[in-house]
């Protein structure tokens, strides 16, 4: 019965999916199409010929609407079309070169966040209202607030210009590249995750059950680990979808400032030449895997947690 | 209310019941913000972060205008130069001899303007928006909210990326922006009371007295919502500077002479190997200022509703 409510939950969130992806499509689509300024716009002009030629190789001198329609089919597809900059390559081409240096960068991130977040706000709710308490909470709280544009020049500033241990930038897979991306993208999640772990886990070593499990003399560590941490952790386990989210907002600025060819740069650098269809298409598959990984966080949360039920149709 | 009406003698009129009522309802209603703002002023962090920020909008409002130097002055005397008693030049300054104190301020005044009105715009929207969908029910609540899940799975940074490029730097445009991808979660909330609140004695009574739907939601609900508005509104005043900031850093926010903290970050950062002190200054006025309101808005929501914490 309740695998059953889960599937059809599940169902019903895969179809919910398509009017969201719809919406933002046409979001995009439309918002860049009005936008002064073609993608053949350069420095030297071209002959008119040349630019009508251009424009019929991409469609661009169709009536917007069919553009529209061409390019939800292409979509559907999997195809995300030619990239108007770089002339001689595909979105999709570009989207994979740099999805994979993306979600490294992020995944590594996003474990990081996780272990570290969970353990700072375990020790903090251990030892509630102690002077640790309040130290740990104050600095979770200047990673909530400190954006991730301050943290990584200052972290530049400090371990690579003055320490000189480690790269300031660039990337090629090695982890001294790695260290100083992950931990920026990483510390407002950990802030986070901690305050989030802090609070639930005191609300649950106050309950019933745990003062039950301490009274049969259960040792203190199988308490905390068995009984107390799973559902103190319900909470940072539905933070997941917006941390993810949040991951990926971070990366562009992240990926801009150490200079990461990854696909937030790709996005910032379209924006700014104008490349229709590359900004559309990263647009499309950043929307599409946020609401995926939200998707799957739901199930997960659901599968954690036995109270929920998906018995009843949406 | 019974009781209170069982004591009045039989021949009160009913406007004096009601009166005596409304009069009634008013001292508890304001014993209630008493109680919060006592509860508020215990809080030492809340405290001390309400007055650091007032501190700093005093500072960025009258700064500037006592400030020996303009923002857009360059001293060619000292470019680049560290912060130093001597110049006059207490933050130094930047490449081209521009006051980083002066600098900062100014850039300070976008910055909290940004934050102020871009939240008031999406107060306005959420507000109303929750308050119509939460009061009329059923299908009206449901088409309204299946909109806001919607809008709210799109990557909204994205989107506010897109604008900035299409239409330009522009600030007027960044409020909008900003105040229109913000509203949903204060719809989703102010909707969430709502709902609890149009079954409450004295929407009922309104409803009954033949008050109309719009004057319930104006002078009932709206009111009574203004505790978890007030909240939110803290909180999301500093999640709307760092949007500002975030979108200044990338080159799309405000353009020069103007500027803002994002701006002058970014500026920063580009010279912070030769001159760290551009960085420093700016950084540390933002993050200070967001400090601050993240700790004044978990202060008014424990004040305010004691049960309901992070």
């Amino acid at each position: 019965m309740r695998q059953e409510g889960i599937l059809r939950h599940a169902t019903a969130r895969i179809l919910g999916l398509v009017p969201t992806m719809l919406v933002l499509i046409t979001i995009a689509f439309f918002l860049i199409r009005v936008a002064p300024g073609g993608p053949f716009d350069s420095e030297k002009i071209l002959p008119p010929e040349i630019l009508a030629n251009l424009e019929a190789q991409y469609h661009l001198d169709e009536p917007l609407l069919q553009q529209y329609f061409r390019y939800l089919g292409q979509i559907v597809s999997g195809d995300f079309g030619p990239s108007f900059h770089y002339l001689d390559q595909s979105v999709n081409e570009l989207i994979w070169r740099g999805f994979p240096v993306s979600a490294t960068l992020g995944g590594l991130a996003m474990l990081l966040a996780f272990f570290a977040g969970i353990l700072i706000g375990v020790t903090a709710a251990l030892r509630q209202n102690s002077a640790m308490d309040y130290s740990v909470m104050g600095v979770a709280m200047l990673g909530i607030s400190v954006p991730n544009f301050v943290i990584a020049p200052l972290l530049i500033l400090g371990l690579a210009i003055y320490g000189g241990w480690l790269p300031a930038g660039g990337w090629d897979w090695s982890w001294q590249r790695m260290v100083l991306p992950v931990v920026t993208l990483a510390l407002p999640v950990i802030a986070y995750i901690a305050r989030l772990t802090r609070g639930s886990m005191i609300e649950v070593l106050h309950s019933n059950y745990i003062r039950t499990a301490r009274a049969k003399g259960l040792p203190e560590r199988t308490v905390l680990l068995r009984h107390a941490l799973k559902p103190a952790l319900l909470p940072v386990i539905s933070y997941m979808g917006p941390a993810t989210a949040a991951l990926i907002t971070g990366s562009v600025v992240v990926e801009r400032i150490y200079n990461i060819p990854g696909l937030g740069s790709f996005f910032v650098q379209g924006a700014m030449n104008r490349d229709y269809t590359l900004v559309l298409g990263i647009v499309v598959f950043y929307g599409l895997a946020i609401i995926v990984l939200n998707f799957i966080v739901d199930l997960l949360y659901a599968w954690l947690d036995p109270r929920i039920r998906y018995d009843e149709a949406p | 209310m019974n009781t209170e009406a069982e004591r009045r003698p039989a021949d009160a009129s009913v406007e004096d019941v009601f009166a005596a009522a409304l009069a009634e309802k008013d001292e508890r209603g304001r014993s209630l913000w008493i109680d919060a703002w006592h509860r508020l002023l215990k809080n030492r962090a809340a405290v001390v972060s309400g007055a650091i920020m007032l501190l700093m909008l005093l500072a960025v409002l009258f700064g500037p205008m006592v400030a020996p130097w303009a923002a857009d002055f360059t001293d060619w005397d000292h470019t680049s130069s560290p912060p130093s008693l001597e110049t006059g030049h207490w933050f130094g300054t930047d490449a081209v001899g521009r006051d980083i104190l002066v600098r900062t301020l100014e850039g300070g005044r976008i910055s909290l303007l940004v934050g102020l009105v871009a939240t008031l715009v999406s107060l306005a929207i959420g507000v109303t928006y929750g308050a119509v969908s939460g009061y009329y029910g059923g299908l009206t609540d449901r088409v309204m909210m299946r909109a806001v899940d919607i809008v709210y799975a799109l990557p909204f940074m994205f989107l506010v990326i897109l604008l900035m490029v299409v239409f330009g730097r522009n600030i007027i445009l960044i409020f909008v922006a900003i105040g229109a991808v913000n509203w949903l979660d204060m719809a989703r909330i102010v909707r969430g009371q709502t709902l609890s609140l149009k079954n409450t004695e004295f929407v009922e009574a309104a409803r009954a007295c033949g008050v109309s739907h719009q004057a319930i939601i104006r002078r009932h609900i709206i009111p009574n919502l203004l505790g978890v508005v007030m909240v939110y509104m803290t909180l999301t005043i500093p999640q709307v500077i760092l949007v500002e900031s975030f979108l200044s850093f990338l080159g799309l926010g405000v353009q020069e002479p103007m500027s803002s903290w994002g701006a002058l970050v970014a500026d920063g950062a580009q010279d912070m190997e030769s001159a760290p002190w551009t960085l420093i200054f700016p950084a540390a006025f933002l993050t200070v200022t967001l400090y601050c309101f993240n700790y004044i808005g978990d202060g008014m929501r424990d004040a305010l509703d004691p049960k309901d914490r992070l």
